[in-house]
């Protein structure tokens, strides 16, 4: 119990600081883990929206095997990604491997499928609500997805935290893409690694405990610009 | 009203997706392919800085175990390598992937165990002797089991003490060697680490040095410029300067100079 008191207060003691090779691998893992989120929405919603709207053979298929892309194991989407980055992959030329770039791919291949999954069957729900009307009105299907997407949108949020979530706990896929480099592409989840690895426990955990409140304070903020906005949109 | 503040939602989260990153600069850089040891153990803390500050060059340093490193460097992600595995490396070198291997420094394996000692090897010197108590009380051994070069040499002792590490009391951990360590440790098991890796080590519990000071413990660090005809987009005269850096009697000073706790980690041993 000691230890966790420790790690607590020597989590404290950075907070409270401002350390600045603490801020700095923040703001990385909030780049990072934001910008994969951004991207896995635009994509995911596209697809989750698309598949919700629309009667295809093999749908049923499809909607399988996205919901098992959820399970999607970060290593290996890291080990693909490293892959096809790699100097001598098919796309070594970019020379993003061990850049926040390559972190970012890995973490939008990861967590796309967990966005189109999951805001497919929430737009599904909402669209078989409102089908019989958008027929009555012959709305064309660009124009009903937009309506469940507008209808769905705090529902949508949740979705979006979801993947936030995973990407900002993820360690497998960035750890090898960045290859934890200091002042470079060491993020929360590769320094709790790395600290572990040293058997800096306590100094572990401490970050263990910053990456808590990090995960709390994007949801703090989400949750009140959500509530904020349902009581201006009903005022 | 409502609309403003949904903008405003969008807007602040794609302010902080587009965060700017400190370190990006335009500045030169190198990617070293690394041992964990040199790394966790806070070598290049001490030497990066003042190569930095010398020559302009940024060196960016990918920590994985020596087997990794070597399999990265070969697939022309890296710029300079430097692990612990003579063998491999001068296989490296034949091979094509690297220019010339240099040796840089060296420190040696210790066998660590727990303070009840149940192979009652504690202060023994002749590692053969040891690992036989070990295998012969079936006593548990951890092993990196990552083809690192600290398990490459550890399979090697085993081999000259012409022990076969089978059974339930060898346990392969198939990781780093923190992460050896704090397995072992925590199942009392006895761990074959670098020294530098050792003393730099923070969650040490019961655990103390069992077995040193036999010479096939050695352990040498070697230092190679990945081959400019292989990778075209190696940074040879970055790169270069570098282990020349490295090797000079700067480098090799600043090596001799890193301590821990009044304990030298590392002898410089560069030939040049």
């Amino acid at each position: 119990m000691n230890d966790m008191t420790d790690s607590l207060w020597t989590a404290l003691t950075h907070i409270v600081t401002f350390n600045p090779d603490l801020v700095e691998i923040v703001l990385l893992s909030l780049r990072v883990s934001l910008s994969a989120t951004l991207l896995s929405c635009l994509i995911g919603l596209i697809i989750g929206a698309t598949i919700a709207v629309s009667r295809f053979s093999g749908r049923s298929l499809v909607i399988i095997v996205m919901n098992s892309l959820m399970g999607l194991p970060p290593v290996v989407v890291g080990l693909f990604v490293y892959l096809n980055l790699s100097r001598s992959g098919p796309f070594g030329w970019l020379g993003f491997l061990y850049t926040p770039t390559a972190m970012i791919i890995a973490q939008t291949i990861l967590i796309t499928p967990i966005v189109a999954a999951l805001s497919r069957q929430i737009l599904e729900d909402i669209y078989e609500e409102y089908r019989e009307q958008f027929e009555s009105l012959s709305l064309t299907k660009s124009m009903r997805t937009g309506a469940i997407l507008w209808d769905g949108r705090y529902s949508l949020i949740t979705v979006a935290l979801a993947g936030f979530g995973r990407s900002n706990a993820e360690v497998g896929a960035v750890i090898i893409v960045g290859g934890n480099i200091e002042h470079l592409t060491r993020v929360m989840t590769t320094a709790i690694a790395l600290e572990t690895s040293k058997g800096n426990l306590q100094m572990a955990m401490a970050l263990g405990l910053v990456l808590l409140c990090i995960s709390l304070s994007i949801n703090i903020l989400v949750s009140s610009l959500r509530l904020t906005a349902t009581r201006l949109g009903y005022a | 009203m409502k609309q403003i503040s949904e903008k405003f939602a969008v807007l602040s989260i794609l302010t902080l997706a587009a965060l700017p990153s400190s370190g990006l600069a335009q500045e030169a850089s190198i990617l070293v392919q690394s041992t964990t040891s040199t790394a966790n153990s806070g070598l290049y803390d001490h030497l990066l800085p003042v190569f930095e500050k010398k020559t302009g060059i940024r060196v960016n340093v990918v920590a994985v175990g020596t087997g990794q490193a070597i399999k990265n460097a070969q697939n022309c992600d890296a710029d300079v390598l430097l692990v612990h595995a003579k063998a491999a490396e001068e296989q490296f070198v034949k091979d094509g992937f690297g220019v010339q291997r240099f040796d840089l420094m060296y420190n040696d394996f210790v066998i660590v165990g727990p303070d009840s000692d149940p192979a009652k090897v504690s202060g023994m010197k002749d590692v053969k002797a040891a690992l036989k108590q070990i295998a012969d009380a079936q006593a548990l051994f951890a092993s990196r089991g990552d083809d690192s070069g600290t398990h490459k040499k550890e399979q090697s002792l085993w081999k000259t003490a012409q022990i076969e590490p089978t059974g339930t009391w060898y346990r392969s951990t198939g990781s780093g060697m923190g992460a050896t360590l704090n397995t072992g440790i925590g199942m009392g098991a006895y761990v074959m680490t670098d020294r530098a890796t050792w003393i730099s080590f923070g969650n040490k519990g019961d655990y103390a040095i069992d077995v040193e000071g036999d010479d096939a413990m050695f352990n040498q660090y070697g230092v190679i410029l990945v081959n400019p005809q292989n990778c075209p987009n190696v940074k040879t005269e970055e790169g270069q300067l570098f282990i020349d850096w490295l090797t000079s009697l700067e480098g090799q000073d600043e090596i001799r100079k890193y301590e821990i706790g009044g304990q030298q980690l590392f002898f410089p041993n560069a030939s040049k």
